[in-house]
């Protein structure tokens, strides 16, 4: 996979995002304060905004282009996202959210009993969204836009809300979506030890403009972390031997 | 109640009921830009909408009439084309109904639309979802409690309008009179038995009408 963010101008309120850069890593954690621009890139690269000026390339597939006048729509660029709020719909149960984009995929890798075996959500099917704890929550928005069978992922701080004991039993599903779908994914994260827990590359962003970019370990380094990776790797490990099998996050 | 009675109070709900319905979809536009976009002229179609709710309802009758009599512009065009006559039948009652029931609907639909979370939107778009679709399976069903309530609201001010209604469509038994006029009509004779029993029945469905709307409002959605 190779993502094209080339020319990308789009005016914000308090600065303007400007971006030009490839990104080749099957997960990408793009990192920076809150109201750095991150959540905006994303709705761009998704078809959500529309930017000044950008050119945005997913592969040999052109989805945004606007020196060509050429925009693909959000619902045909084939882009799952999890935004930060998760977006679930209220009125709809589990398996009413996870049907809404399903799509019969050629692909066995998403089929609907594959991803829901995977995030372990045959439980909560007939259950309303606004029953589910938060860790479930996050479960089922995830497998809502594997669903679709997308060609890139899109996650906007996918465990923000979550404590750090919720969070711990989180990432592993996380990994096993990134092992078991191999599918490129732009983690927007502010916390490092999830950076480095779950992705290949970094792009550092400040005020609209990525400012550094490379592997976790060499980005982090100068960095004092909350809770380092060495921490959340121990927990992984201990959740994945299993100590702890069945993720209950209630 | 006499037959004649029970005559009054079917065709005033059921074609305040058909006023309800014919509004609806263009409620539901007029919801939908009023909550979601910014326009030129936003604000002087805002006024001109609400203007039924602020204006005396005979005023409004007498634009109505004015508008829709034999000499005005679109009853004229009517006339002569369709040679339909709209002024004092029932078309009329309906028009008048319409006309002062539609302000409180937009004003439902608009909030109903305003409290749909656009991120929801989005993402079903996201997912693959036509514009048609969101609008349906998203929108509409989120704002629904709000749209029915509207509806309802809509209703219950159709079952007792007077105002407009006498003015274009006057009171002709059996064909124009709803229960507003009915009652209006027997305390005018002296009847006051007549317009007791009449008020009753009003009574009864305006209590229905507000209970339903109050149990909608309060009523939590079973997920599908």
């Amino acid at each position: 996979m190779k993502l094209l963010l080339q020319r990308i101008c789009l005016p914000l309120k308090e600065f303007t995002l400007e971006v030009d850069v490839g990104i080749q890593s099957q997960v990408t954690a793009i990192f920076g304060p809150s109201g750095a621009g991150k959540t905006s890139l994303l709705d761009l690269v998704a078809g959500l905004r529309r930017p000044k000026s950008a050119l945005i390339q997913l592969s040999d597939r052109v989805l945004t282009d606007t020196a060509r006048g050429w925009n693909i729509s959000a619902r045909s660029r084939e882009i799952g996202y999890v935004p930060q709020d998760l977006a679930l719909f209220p009125h709809l149960s589990v398996r009413g959210n996870l049907l809404f984009g399903y799509r019969a995929a050629s692909n066995s890798l998403f089929r609907f009993e594959h991803v829901i075996d995977v995030l372990e959500i045959q439980p909560l099917l007939p259950r309303g969204v606004t029953d589910l704890s938060g860790g479930e929550k996050q479960r089922v928005a995830l497998a809502r836009a594997l669903l679709t069978a997308p060609r890139l992922v899109l996650l906007d701080e996918p465990l923000a809300s979550l404590d750090q004991k919720l969070k711990a039993k989180i990432i592993p599903y996380l990994c096993r979506v990134r092992d078991e779908f191999d599918l490129p994914m732009l983690y927007v994260t502010h916390d490092q030890a999830e950076a480095a827990a779950l992705c290949d590359e970094v792009l550092v962003m400040e005020s609209g403009r990525f400012v550094r970019q490379g592997k976790p370990d060499a980005i982090f380094v100068d960095y004092p972390m909350s809770l380092s990776a060495e921490g959340y790797s121990r927990r992984l490990e201990g959740l994945q031997s299993g100590e702890n099998r069945q993720f209950s996050d209630d | 109640m006499s037959a004649e009675d029970w005559q009054i109070v079917w065709f005033t709900t059921w074609v305040s009921a058909l006023s309800t319905l014919v509004i609806l979809p263009f409620g539901l536009a007029a919801g939908l830009l009023l909550a979601r976009r910014d326009w030129p002229g936003k604000s002087a179609v805002e006024t001109i909408l609400s203007l039924p709710l602020v204006m005396p309802p005979v005023a409004t009758g007498l634009i109505l009439l004015k508008l829709l009599g034999r000499r005005g512009a679109l009853g004229g065009f009517l006339h002569d084309t369709l040679h339909l006559d709209i002024v004092f039948t029932w078309l009329a009652v309906l028009v008048s109904l319409s006309v002062m029931s539609f302000p409180l609907l937009v004003r439902s639909v608009r909030v109903a639309f305003e409290e749909v979370n656009p991120r929801l939107e989005q993402i079903a778009r996201t997912l693959g979802a036509s514009d048609l679709r969101v609008f349906w399976a998203i929108t509409v069903r989120l704002a629904a409690r709000g749209i029915i309530a509207g509806m309802i609201l809509a209703f219950a001010r159709a079952l007792g309008e007077f105002g407009a209604t006498i003015m274009v469509a006057g009171n002709i038994p059996g064909q124009t009179s709803t229960l507003s006029l009915a009652i209006f009509q027997s305390v005018q004779l002296g009847q006051d038995n007549h317009a007791f029993r009449l008020l009753a029945v009003s009574v009864a469905l305006a209590f229905a009408a507000v209970g339903a709307s109050e149990y909608l409002a309060r009523r939590k959605w079973a997920p599908l």
